[in-house]
């Protein structure tokens, strides 16, 4: 259905342009570009904290203290990418796939879960090293990311940029899943000990919820999801990076 | 040229597709041949694939009234594994698909026509699918009511709850399954035959989960009835009947709007049955009545659960009544204006 990408198309994760990207006006094209060149800065931001601190420090452990605010607003803020693809002008996305919105979406609940339902509300995980496992992973994907896009918007790619794209994830993906999966680990007897955001029976609303095992479902989702949205980069990878002779049909 | 356009009108409202013999008022008669006409220019059908274009299918000599339908059976013929119902048979690859009742010559085709098709996968018939969503439900609520061992501790298996709300909801609950099968079976006049066999498995998860999890809490041994006690049940009654009368009687409006067999469209109208009278309001009042019914079943039992599955419900018939809303005005030119899609004048 959707023909190969060319080099310099808008192509996000989760997507491919069937044409040449028609553009977006020049106001939302402005909101795009300072929308991402902030969030490059901002990942920036979280990296360069990350390196004075182990400098500092001299050891990998408790970082996560020192980037706790800006990873908390950086990736919040990422909320603002998910939009249904009724209004593509205004995603970094210009041909969304309705695929795309799912996964898009998807990653970053998932981030957002991490961020603040498990390391912000179990702060015994705070110092666990699976944190900085997934925290690394993010920052420089992120940075990656949003400077692609950045790139992209102002029809400037570097081919370096593109190619840092579609392959660093290959091992910032597993890095990032095992540092998550490790961390929601780490959590739970901590979850189970205190019942965190766990509700039990009898109540007036005949309702109850169980963190722990709400956790433990979670950390299962990820052996049907994690291999679909790897393996669909990878598809993607051979589409963008790949030669003519390489475009196959997909989806 | 006005007896083909005669004949041709009578045949679409008889929804037969099949060509009749010499109707008597026949005014050329060349030849005694099985139409009246001076001659009959057979139309050339070639089918494409919607996404390869490939050449699919070459049907000559296809008669100039034939219909959709008919041209759908003569391609099952050349490829069988696509039976009728799941072949979408368009003008346009990306265009919208042609009713089975759409005749030939009536198409902005030329005597060689091309349709392009798209496999719409696997069918399954809507009477299999709502028969199986709604077994489900009635069959799993039961199953917590009178408290299977593996749900609750093994103590309180096969006992009975000691509060009268929580036997009333069995009854209410399995009362409105119950109904909803019947009218399945009796009431109902579908306008397609079939959709996706993928949608059984997600219909059915989606009912039968939420009942699962209703269930589950208002049948627990540790259930707290309603804090207003017996006239928070009342009041849940009444709502929960009323709603489930009026959506019954909407059901059977709409029924009576399209005779049998027929997949005619009409605008509804109030009917002699007050609980009809909601239509002066609201174009889906089935949808109304059940969100009601659930309203009402959600007062009675108090429980988040049944509050949840009210509102998914509520968006999910918003979004179906809204579509019809929009295909009512678009199709009749005088819809009357004062209706509203779901809530009356609200939504």
């Amino acid at each position: 259905m959707s023909a190969a990408a060319p080099g310099t198309s808008k192509a996000a994760h989760g997507d491919v342009a069937p044409k040449k990207k028609k553009g977006p006006g020049a106001l939302a094209t402005a909101y795009l570009v300072i929308y991402n060149v902030v969030m490059t800065a901002g990942w920036l931001v979280i990296a360069v904290g990350l390196v004075r601190a182990y400098l500092a420090r001299g050891s990998y452990h408790g970082l996560y203290y020192s980037i706790e605010k800006p990873l908390k607003f950086f990736q919040t803020g990422a909320i603002l990418e998910v939009r249904k693809h009724k209004c593509p002008k205004h995603t970094n996305e210009s041909r969304i796939v309705p695929s795309s919105v799912v996964l898009t979406g998807f990653q970053v609940m998932s981030r957002v879960f991490l961020t603040w339902a498990v390391t912000h509300s179990v702060r015994e995980v705070q110092s666990e090293d699976s944190v900085l496992l997934f925290v690394t992973a993010w920052t420089v994907t992120e940075i990656i990311r949003y400077s692609f896009y950045t790139f992209s918007l102002l029809n400037h790619l570097p081919y370096l940029i593109k190619w840092a794209r579609y392959t660093f994830f290959i091992v910032l993906y597993p890095m990032g899943v095992t540092g998550e999966l490790l961390t929601i680990y780490a959590a739970l007897p901590y979850v189970q000990k205190t019942g965190l955001y766990s509700v039990t029976l009898p109540n007036k609303y005949n309702f109850s919820f169980d963190y722990y095992t709400f956790l433990i479902l979670i950390m299962f989702s990820y052996i049907p999801l994690f291999p679909q949205l790897y393996f669909h980069m990878i598809r993607q990878r051979k589409k963008v990076l790949g030669h003519a002779e390489d475009y196959s049909k997909v989806e | 040229m006005d007896a083909l356009a005669l004949e041709a009108s009578g045949k679409k409202a008889n929804a037969a597709a099949v060509p009749a013999p010499v109707p008597s008022q026949a005014p050329v008669k060349r030849k005694p041949a099985k139409k009246a006409k001076k001659a009959v220019v057979f139309f050339e059908v070639e089918i494409l694939d919607a996404k390869t274009k490939d050449k699919l299918c070459f049907l000559d000599k296809v008669e100039p009234n034939a219909t959709i339908g008919e041209i759908k059976s003569m391609f099952h013929k050349s490829h069988p594994q696509f039976y009728p119902a799941r072949q979408s048979i368009r003008l346009d690859p990306k265009g919208k698909s042609l009713k089975d009742e759409e005749v030939l010559q009536h198409l902005p085709v030329g005597t060689t026509a091309t349709f392009y098709f798209r496999d719409l996968g696997a069918q399954i018939s809507w009477v299999t699918v709502f028969l199986t969503e709604y077994t489900g439900p009635l069959v799993i609520y039961l199953l917590f009511y009178f408290r299977v061992p593996f749900i609750y501790a093994p103590k309180y298996d096969f006992t009975t709850s000691k509060h009268w709300v929580v036997h009333l909801a069995c009854m209410c609950h399995s009362f409105h399954y119950v109904k909803r099968l019947l009218e399945t079976l009796f009431v109902h006049r579908f306008s397609h035959g079939t959709m996706p066999l993928r949608n059984i498995f997600k219909n059915c998860t989606y009912y039968w989960g939420f009942a699962a999890w209703m269930a589950y809490y208002i049948n627990h041994p540790l259930y707290t009835p309603p804090i207003y006690g017996e006239q928070q049940i009342r009041l849940a009654l009444i709502i929960f009947l009323f709603c489930q009368f009026g959506n019954f009687s909407i059901h059977i409006a709409l029924r009576n709007l399209r005779p049998p067999g027929s997949k005619t469209r009409k605008i509804p109208y109030p009917t002699k049955n007050p609980f009809t009278w909601i239509f002066l309001l609201v174009s889906c009042p089935n949808y109304t009545y059940e969100l009601g019914s659930w309203l009402g079943f959600t007062l009675m039992t108090q429980c988040l659960p049944v509050a949840f599955f009210t509102l998914v419900g509520f968006i999910q018939m918003t979004v179906w009544a809204k579509g019809k809303h929009r295909s009512y005005l678009k199709e009749f030119r005088d819809y009357p204006p004062l209706r509203s899609p779901i809530l009356p004048f609200v939504l």
